[in-house]
C-alpha cells in the first residue's frame, strides 16, 4: 500500500481552481518530487496532505489517515518543513528543538539532530541571532525531530545561493539514506533530478507529467536531435539524408528515432564528399526541454 | 540515527505543562512585554501616590494607595492577559508559529491552554509584586476575611479577560494592527473603570458605560477586598456573574473566529502564498 494515495484532488478559491483532480501515489522510501511553477498548485496539494487546507473532492489516505481528521495521531508521523516557517526567536536552538520534539512519543535525539544540520556553534544561541540559511536548517531539524515517517519539503532551497542549496541537498540525500518517504515541491529542475526517484510535474491545478528524471515526459523515447553547420555553398536539400531541414544560424538539424543510421548515412556523405560537419553535436531532449514543453513556460 | 523511543506519548496534562513553561521562558526574554506587565504600573503607583500624596481621598475613605494598588494590580493582570495574548498571539500568527504548530501533534487547544495558562500565571506575578509594594511601602492593609474573594475575583477577571485577549487575536487581522486594539479600548475604558481616577460624580453616560465594560467590575470588586472600612467576606456575584458572562461571549467568538495562518500578511511575513 502506497504512503499517500491520492485521487481527483479538487481544491477551489472562489472562482479559482488551484487543483484540479490530481492524483498521487508515492511508495515506502519513496523521494517524489512536486515540480511545478509558481502558482501551478504544488503548495496547495502540499498543504491538503499536511492537514493545514480541507479538500473540496477527492480521496485521500496519507499512512493509512485522512489528513484532514488524523489529529494528533497523524502528526506524530510525519514531518513538516515549512517554506516560511518560523519559530519563536527567544528560544535557542536547543530549546525549540526540544520543546518541539517532547510532543512526539518518538523522537531523534537532539545533539544528533544539531549536527546533521551543522549548527553545532549554535546550538545554544538564541535563534534571532541565526542567519537566514541557519534559520532554514534549523526549520528541516524540527521537521525531523519527531523521527517522522513521511517529510513534506515545501521549496526547501528557495531563496538559497548556490552553495547553501549544495549544503541542503546533502542533508536531503541524508535523509534520504535514512529510509524516510519525502514529498518535496521545487520549482527548480536540478533540484527534483537530483533529488528525485519520481518526478511529478503540476501546472494550472493537473498532473500533466510524471515519471523518473530519464523518462519523465517521454525523454527517453523521444527522437534525438543530430545538428550540424554545413558549409557554405551546400544547400541542405542536397544532402541524401532523409528529415534535414535548416534552422535559424545557417545549422541544419534532423530528428530521428533511428541516430545510428541516420548518422552514418549523413558521416558516409560527408565523408564521400570530403566535407567537415563542423559542430556536429546528437543530443535528446533536456528535463529542461520536457519540463518547458509541458508546462508552456511563457 | 535512531529514535529514542523510550519516551511514549505524552499525555495532555504534560504537553500543557510544557507550553506554560516554555510561553513563560519566552515572556522572560521579551523585554519589552515584561517592563510593561510588571514595571510599568508599579511606576504608574510610585507617581501617583507621589502626585496626590497618601492621604485619604475625599469622600472614598480609603488612602490614595488604599485606591490605587488594587486597581493597578487590575490593570497589571489585563495587560498580562488581555493585552500580550492578543498582541503574542497574533504576533506568532503573522511569523507562521501558529501554523507551525497546528502541524504538530500538539492539540491545538492545549497549545492555546498553554499561552493562557503562562499569561495568567504572570497575572498572578504582576498582582502579587504590585500587593506586595503597597503592603510593604504604602500602607496597603491584607485581610484575611477578604482573601478568597480576591483570589475568586482575580481568577474569574483574568480568565475574562484572557478569552478577550483571544478573542482580538481571533478578529485583528494583523500583529501590527492587534496593539491599536488592545490600547485603544484597554486605556479609555480604564479612565472611567476607577482604575486611574477616582471619580468623583461622573456624568451619568460613564457611569452607565463603565458599569458594562468589564473593567470596572473586576478593579471595583479586587479593590473591595483591600478596603478597610468595610467588613464581610466580600464576594459581589453580579459582577462576577458580569465578568463571566463577558469571558463566555469573548471565548466563544474567540472559538468561531481564531485562524492558525495569516492571511491578510502582516509586516513579519513575505507574502500572501495561499494561492501557490
Amino acid at each position: 500500500m502506497p504512503v499517500v494515495a491520492v485521487e481527483g484532488l479538487i481544491k477551489r478559491y472562489g472562482n479559482l481552481t488551484a487543483v484540479a483532480g490530481v492524483d498521487l501515489a508515492i511508495e515506502a522510501g519513496e523521494v517524489f518530487a512536486l515540480l511545478g511553477p509558481n502558482g501551478a498548485g504544488k503548495t496547495t496539494v502540499v498543504e491538503i496532505l499536511e492537514g493545514h487546507r480541507d479538500a473540496d473532492a477527492g480521496s485521500i489516505s496519507v499512512l493509512g489517515f485522512d489528513p484532514a481528521t488524523g489529529g494528533r495521531g497523524y502528526r506524530e508521523r510525519i514531518g513538516i518543513v515549512l517554506q516560511d516557517g518560523a519559530v519563536e526567536r527567544e528560544l535557542s536552538v536547543r530549546e525549540a528543538l526540544g520543546i518541539y520534539g517532547s510532543a512526539y512519543p518518538a523522537r531523534l535525539p537532539i545533539d544528533d539532530l544539531i549536527h546533521m544540520v551543522g549548527l553545532e556553534e549554535k546550538a545554544d544561541a538564541r535563534i534571532k541571532t541565526l542567519s537566514g540559511g541557519q534559520q532554514r536548517r534549523l526549520e528541516l531539524a524540527l521537521g525531523l525531530v519527531g523521527d517522522p515517517d513521511l517529510v513534506f519539503l515545501d521549496e526547501p532551497t528557495t531563496g538559497f545561493d548556490p552553495s547553501a542549496r549544495r549544503q541542503a541537498w546533502g542533508v536531503l540525500e541524508s535523509l534520504k539514506s535514512l529510509g524516510k518517504t519525502i514529498l518535496l515541491t521545487t520549482h527548480y529542475l536540478d533540484e527534483a533530478q537530483h533529488l528525485a526517484d519520481r518526478i511529478a510535474v503540476i501546472d494550472h491545478g493537473r498532473i500533466v507529467a510524471e515519471g523518473t528524471p530519464d523518462t519523465l515526459g517521454g525523454r527517453n523515447d523521444a527522437a534525438a536531435l543530430i545538428r550540424f553547420l554545413p558549409p557554405s555553398g551546400v544547400d541542405p536539400r542536397s544532402i541524401p539524408v532523409p528529415g534535414i531541414r535548416a534552422v535559424e544560424g545557417g545549422a541544419v538539424q534532423l530528428e530521428t528515432d533511428s541516430p545510428t543510421r541516420a548518422l552514418h548515412e549523413l558521416t558516409s556523405w560527408a565523408v564521400r564528399e570530403g566535407i567537415e560537419l563542423q559542430r556536429l553535436a546528437i543530443t535528446r531532449p533536456s528535463l529542461e526541454d520536457v519540463y518547458l514543453e509541458l508546462t508552456g513556460d511563457e | 540515527m535512531t529514535s529514542d523511543t523510550l519516551a511514549g506519548r505524552p499525555s495532555i496534562l504534560r504537553l500543557a505543562w510544557d507550553q506554560i513553561r516554555y510561553q513563560n521562558k519566552i515572556f522572560w526574554r521579551t523585554p519589552i512585554a515584561a517592563f510593561f506587565t510588571l514595571v510599568f504600573p508599579l511606576m504608574l503607583l510610585v507617581l501617583f501616590t507621589a502626585i496626590f500624596g497618601n492621604d485619604q481621598i475625599e469622600g472614598l475613605g480609603v488612602t490614595t494607595a488604599q485606591f490605587y494598588t488594587p486597581g493597578l494590580a487590575v490593570f497589571a493582570a489585563v495587560s498580562a492577559t488581555y493585552t500580550n495574548l492578543a498582541i503574542g498571539t497574533s504576533i506568532s500568527r503573522d511569523a507562521g508559529i501558529l501554523k507551525r504548530v497546528r502541524g504538530t501533534p500538539i492539540p491545538p487547544v492545549v497549545y492555546i491552554a498553554g499561552r493562557i495558562g503562562s499569561a495568567v500565571y504572570i497575572a498572578f506575578l504582576a498582582v502579587v509584586v504590585m500587593m506586595g509594594v503597597g503592603i510593604a511601602f504604602y500602607g496597603v492593609e491584607l485581610f484575611p476575611r477578604t482573601l478568597g474573594a480576591a483570589l475568586l475575583t482575580f481568577f474569574v477577571g483574568t480568565s475574562c479577560f484572557a478569552a478577550l485577549g483571544m478573542f482580538v487575536a481571533a478578529v485583528s487581522p494583523n500583529g501590527d494592527t492587534t496593539p491599536a486594539i488592545t490600547n485603544g479600548t484597554l486605556l479609555p475604558i480604564a479612565f472611567i473603570s476607577d482604575v486611574f481616577i477616582p471619580l468623583n460624580d461622573p456624568p451619568g453616560w460613564m457611569v452607565v458605560a463603565g458599569d458594562f465594560f468589564p473593567l470596572k467590575p473586576f478593579a471595583v470588586v479586587f479593590r473591595e477586598a483591600f478596603d478597610p472600612t468595610l467588613s464581610g467576606a466580600q464576594f459581589h456575584w453580579p459582577e462576577l456573574g458580569l465578568l463571566v458572562a463577558w469571558g463566555m461571549v469573548a471565548a466563544a467568538l474567540a472559538i468561531r473566529f481564531f485562524k492558525w495562518e495569516s492571511t491578510s500578511g502582516g509586516s513579519r511575513r513575505r507574502g500572501n502564498r495561499d494561492l501557490e
